[in-house]
């Protein structure tokens, strides 16, 4: 039985006088795959923000490990107007050797090449990979993704996650991911949070992703295809 | 020996000024060094009123309007160029109150027939120290740039640091005031090194190498 690696309890946030968390409490084991569902201005980005201690929140957030690797939306990572910077040097602000990052770059299917290309001049996807493998290098117990596919292409989407997923098997990690794709929860959630400010929803995706429930999430009917196998 | 003293002077100033610089261009603050520059202009002007050393003026005078710009910034949300902007013109204004006229040009482009040697000596520590602080911080004042989420989840205290990186440029900015002015500090010691090593490198290396 695997243990709980967080446990979030009342956890109230607010920024600039606004509610954003209300009273929002649950557990995550270890091992989990933990899909953070909700419409935009939901809280899911707060809420990560929020368990990583990046602002402030009142209530409890406890965390088994301190190993936590974090990756924001691609749309909030900059990539103009840096210094010419190749992704070797990028690696080297995490002070890992060499064989760690070629290492991982094989993992996630990156060619050793692009070590010295300059940090602006990745493809979408290459850079989505190559963040991927920063977030990975010094083997967290956790990863917090945000919008991982945001800005690509579905093909690649589907790429991205297939290799989540194996990263996830091969590594025996806790990952807790926002996306909006409801595919990418059946295929590869343990458990989905459904927030809208608050938990309107929690549990394992065949149980609680009822047609009731994202209406009462998203505040609207919403048509879904429902998979009959795991 | 006053030009030899100025030469030695400048040279660190301006490795140190050159390699500050390539942190500014990548922080989008290059222009942010001209204001600052002036910045000291209250400062040199008490300091030829009462007759004591510029650089002390300038230094004062630059490092609170540096944590004024850092505080307002926190408090504000504002970005830093327009609050430097701000306290620039507040600054420049107050100067030409009181700044006696005849010593006007001193102010805006230095004089180096006041350097002695242990003015050279101080200035030449200070760089050093400004270098090494600067390397210091790099690493995580780019990590910063690329995303402050980022950086913060990977334990760098930003606040922290760009208070580290302001005083850096009070302190250079300062020590610049002497031989350059205040008026010629941007173009001079932070910008056209750094522009010019970003243009000509392919690495970070490279480029805060080719700068300072």
């Amino acid at each position: 039985m695997s243990e709980t690696i967080l446990k979030v309890k009342n956890l109230n946030v607010g920024l600039e006088k606004e509610e954003i968390i209300k009273d929002l409490s649950f557990e995550v084991k270890e091992r989990d795959v933990l899909i953070i569902l909700g419409p935009n201005g939901a809280g899911k980005t707060t809420l990560l923000r929020a368990l990583l201690g990046l602002i402030p929140y009142e209530g409890e957030v406890v965390w088994k490990s301190k190993n936590i690797s974090y990756l924001p939306p691609q749309e909030l990572v900059q990539r103009k107007y840096l210094p010419p910077m190749t992704i070797e040097e990028f690696f080297k602000f995490k002070n890992v050797g060499e064989e760690k990052i070629f290492k991982i770059f094989k993992e996630v299917g990156l060619d050793l090449l692009l070590l010295k290309r300059s940090f602006g001049a990745l493809s979408t996807g290459q850079f989505q990979r190559m963040i991927i493998a920063w977030a990975l290098v010094d083997e967290p117990d956790v990863l917090l993704f945000d919008e991982v596919t945001y800005g690509i292409d579905a093909g690649a989407e589907e790429t991205i996650y297939s290799l989540l997923h194996r990263i996830w098997k091969q590594r025996n990690l806790t990952v807790l991911l926002i996306t909006h794709d409801l595919n990418v929860v059946y295929e590869h959630a343990n458990n989905v949070l459904c927030l809208n400010k608050e938990k309107m929803c929690y549990g394992e995706p065949f149980e609680i992703l009822t047609p009731e429930n994202l209406e009462k999430v998203y505040g609207t009917g919403i048509k879904f295809y429902k998979h009959t196998h795991k | 020996m006053e030009i030899i003293l100025a030469l030695i002077m400048g040279s660190f100033i301006g490795a140190a000024a050159g390699y500050l610089g390539t942190l500014m261009l990548s922080k989008r603050m290059s222009l942010v060094a001209g204001p600052l520059g002036h910045l000291t202009l209250p400062g040199i002007a008490l300091a030829f009123l009462f007759g004591f050393d510029v650089s002390l003026g300038a230094f004062v005078i630059v490092t609170l309007g540096i944590a004024l710009i850092w505080w307002l910034e926190i408090k504000t949300k504002l970005p830093m160029e327009a609050l430097t902007a701000i306290v620039f013109a507040v600054g420049v204004a107050v100067t030409f109150l009181f700044l006696p006229e005849e010593k006007t040009i001193p102010a805006l482009i230095g004089d180096v027939s006041q350097i002695s040697p242990i003015v050279v000596t101080i200035s030449v520590l200070l760089s050093l120290l400004v270098i090494f602080a600067i390397n210091r911080i790099y690493k995580k004042i780019i990590l910063a740039e690329i995303s402050e989420d980022i950086a913060k989840s990977e334990g760098v205290n930003i606040k922290k640091y760009n208070f580290i990186y302001l005083l850096c440029i009070a302190i250079i900015v300062s020590l610049g005031a002497k031989v350059v002015g205040g008026g010629l500090m941007t173009a001079a010691l932070v910008a056209i090194p750094a522009c010019t090593s970003k243009n000509l490198s392919k690495n970070i290396f490279q480029y805060s190498l080719g700068g300072g």
